[in-house]
């Protein structure tokens, strides 16, 4: 049964823990979450899916299996990660699992913003550096990292520290709070209202 | 910066205010629901005791989950009844109308939509879909979103987005007869690669566009998001007024000509600028078949696997990895390669003209000794249509099954799925390992027509040397 910490929430300036690594590009939604696991009402189970195919193929030497890392928190990963579909079942699945930031050469684009939705920083680095760190965070699977948000570096006193960078837009919302946009959504009723009456497929086609 | 195009001119239109942070609260037009992606988000909503703002935007059917033979209740499989079930309670609780089995409007969301009039020129549409790109053929902005967003459009009828780049995709000349919109995406991604649309909106335009159908620019459209574009889009013109012409959701009397001519006015101008362009010719597209387990690589059917020498260095690890996975060799003509199962369905490939293209080539022949064939309409609206000419007559003499609308086997969600090391010839959209159900499942993404020259002979088969091809031209 996985551990995973209470959930993202409120402002989040930095991502302490272990990590670990994932290689390979185009780790693609279907082998985060294989399909048949979206099949759910709730999402609570989705931790002990998270990589279900890739992790029986490896029978037990998938890094998502290894017990030195149960409890990290920090994955790090290589290009186009995510990529593949808009279900948010795959970063439910990674965050469930214990997973609270990513950082990687690149981000699939929906990935990455159901990621910020749930208050899950996904940072990146230039493939030298990826590998680089990759190579740090394996040398030592015990090793404590800070992912520091606000001043954009990955650290370990140790092993060393690297520059991150986040989208500039995510970076802040995640330092606000404000990742969680339902509530700033809902609380312009006024414009919203405003939209409605001005839209022309809403008000019979007349011009505007 | 894009100036100018329709993108831009919708999303001015859709800004509901700006966020703290540079993002824009953008209003959606138009809702679109399901049963995978809205059970969290309504749950969420009652969380956090808010009610659906705009139930009468929100559009809900049934069609992941859904077997595809007998779709009599409860479903064999409790869970993909308990997610029915839930849909069902939430739309009758929140007054959300749900186009539910049996009401002869059921099918896959990014057909249905279409098809009843909802999806229009000038509409934000959002789906927790990837495939939402689909709308975009008619002019709209649309665009996948996950659970979380779900929740955030049922909350408020908006989202906060980032304004996305425009970049043209200008096609000259026409498509060739049996060389479809489905070739032509494929041929787009395979150039492109399956990143370069990321932080963009595709436009495509340009002669070969023009001449598409509705059809086939929803196919087109749907698959953007394979290159990366979370939206893809068609500007609207008289073929989409056309379709759109006495639609059930669709303008009418006084209020049809009033839209006619807004939804002209959206079309990017002439001197709208693009943040880049490229362009293709459709004269010089084959039926296109991918060999490996991205969208992205895709060889003519008269071509051969590409070997490492062939592909960009950062193409070659992951061209080595589909090697192994999809048993086949470097410098293999993909021509003749043996198929066990043939798909013909999905949001990229299921509605009525994809029916007809493949029935062409069925008519007259047989699905290959041992082969596995089936054809799963989009929606109750396209069986119908398709029985009332006799399809579904020309399909089961030729040995295909007919089914019941569904996403089928283009995603393993309901029971039609690969088994074991089964290779498809699939109509669908996405060949990663393990989509169609089977972890060690093998995909060929193609076109309708060209999954029934593959089911009629057993191998991957040039659909033009089977058929007159004025007979298939789309």
């Amino acid at each position: 049964m996985t551990q995973s910490g209470a959930f993202p929430q409120g402002m989040i300036t930095q991502v302490h823990g272990r990590a670990f690594t994932l290689r390979g590009d185009d780790i693609d939604t279907d082998r985060i979450i294989p399909a048949r696991y979206l099949k759910c009402v709730s999402f609570e189970a989705l931790g002990d899916q998270v990589f279900a195919d890739d992790r029986q193929e490896l029978a037990g030497a998938h890094p998502f299996d290894q017990p030195e890392h149960v409890g990290a928190r920090i994955l790090v990963v290589n290009g186009n990660f995510g990529c593949g579909s808009s279900r948010e079942h795959a970063p439910q699945a990674l965050m469930r699992w214990g997973i609270r930031a990513v950082i990687g050469v690149s981000f699939a684009e929906i990935f990455y913003g159901n990621c910020l939705a749930l208050g899950i920083p996904c940072a990146t680095a230039t493939p030298d550096e990826v590998v680089r760190l990759q190579a740090a965070v394996e040398a030592d699977p015990t090793l404590e990292w800070s992912l520091d948000l606000e001043r954009g570096r990955c650290q370990n006193e140790r092993a060393g520290d690297w520059e991150v960078r986040l989208d500039p837009g995510a970076r802040e919302m995640l330092l606000s709070g404000r990742w969680d946009a339902t509530s700033q959504l809902v609380a312009r009723e006024a414009e919203l209202n405003a939209t409605l009456q001005r839209l022309p497929y809403l008000n019979g086609f007349h011009p505007l | 910066m894009s100036s100018g195009t329709l993108y831009d001119k919708v999303w001015e239109l859709h800004r509901v205010a700006e966020l703290p942070g540079g993002s824009t609260q953008l209003f959606i037009g138009l809702h679109l629901i399901h049963e995978v992606t809205s059970p969290q988000a309504f749950a969420a909503l009652d969380d956090k005791g808010l009610a659906v703002r705009c139930p009468e935007r929100t559009v809900a059917t049934v069609d992941h989950i859904v077997p595809t033979t007998s779709q009599a209740r409860p479903f064999a499989d409790p869970l993909a009844e308990e997610m029915l079930s839930t849909l069902e309670r939430n739309c009758a609780r929140h007054g959300i109308t749900l186009h539910g089995l049996g009401s002869g409007r059921q099918g896959i969301v990014h057909v249905i939509a279409p098809e009843l009039g909802l999806t229009q020129p000038g509409m934000t549409v959002a789906c927790g879909d990837s495939h939402t790109s689909t709308h975009g053929a008619f002019g709209a902005i649309a665009f996948g979103i996950g659970t979380s967003q779900v929740r955030d459009v049922l909350a408020s009828q908006s989202l906060a987005m980032n304004k996305l780049k425009v970049r043209r995709i200008w096609v000259d000349n026409q498509l060739s007869p049996g060389v479809f919109a489905k070739d032509l995406i494929l041929h787009v991604i395979r150039t492109l690669g399956v990143k370069a649309g990321v932080g963009h909106a595709y436009e495509f335009a340009g002669p070969a566009i023009d001449a598409l159908s509705m059809e086939e620019r929803m196919t087109l459209c749907n698959m953007a998001i394979e290159g990366g574009a979370r939206c893809g889009y068609v500007n609207p013109d008289q073929v989409t007024f056309d379709y759109l012409a006495g639609r059930p959701a669709a303008p009418s009397g006084d209020a049809w000509e009033r839209a006619v001519t807004w939804w002209r006015s959206l079309a990017s101008d002439q001197d709208a600028s693009f943040d880049d362009e490229v362009r293709f010719d459709a004269a010089a597209i084959a039926p296109t078949v991918t060999w490996g387990i991205t969208p992205g690589q895709g060889i003519g059917v008269d071509e051969a696997v590409p070997t490492p020498d062939e592909l960009q260095p950062s193409d070659r690890p992951i061209a080595e990895e589909a090697y192994r996975y999809m048993d086949l060799a470097p410098g293999q003509a993909i021509a003749g390669v043996p198929i066990d199962v043939c798909f013909i369905g999905s949001c990229t490939n299921g509605r009525l003209s994809d029916l007809k293209a493949a029935a062409a080539v069925a008519r007259g022949r047989h699905v290959a000794e041992g082969i596995k064939a089936f054809v799963v309409p989009g929606s109750e609206q396209v069986a119908r249509a398709a029985e009332a000419e006799g399809l579904d007559a020309v399909f089961r003499a030729a040995g295909f099954e007919w089914r019941e609308p569904g996403c089928s086997m283009c995603l393993a969600m309901n029971p039609d799925r690969l088994e074991g090391r089964q290779i498809s010839a699939s109509s669908s959209n996405r060949n990663f390992k393990g989509r169609q159900g089977s972890a060690s499942g093998r995909t060929l993404l193609m076109s309708p027509a060209m999954v029934a020259a593959a089911a009629v002979t057993g191998t991957v088969t040039d659909v033009r040397s089977l058929v007159a091809t004025d007979a298939v031209s789309g």
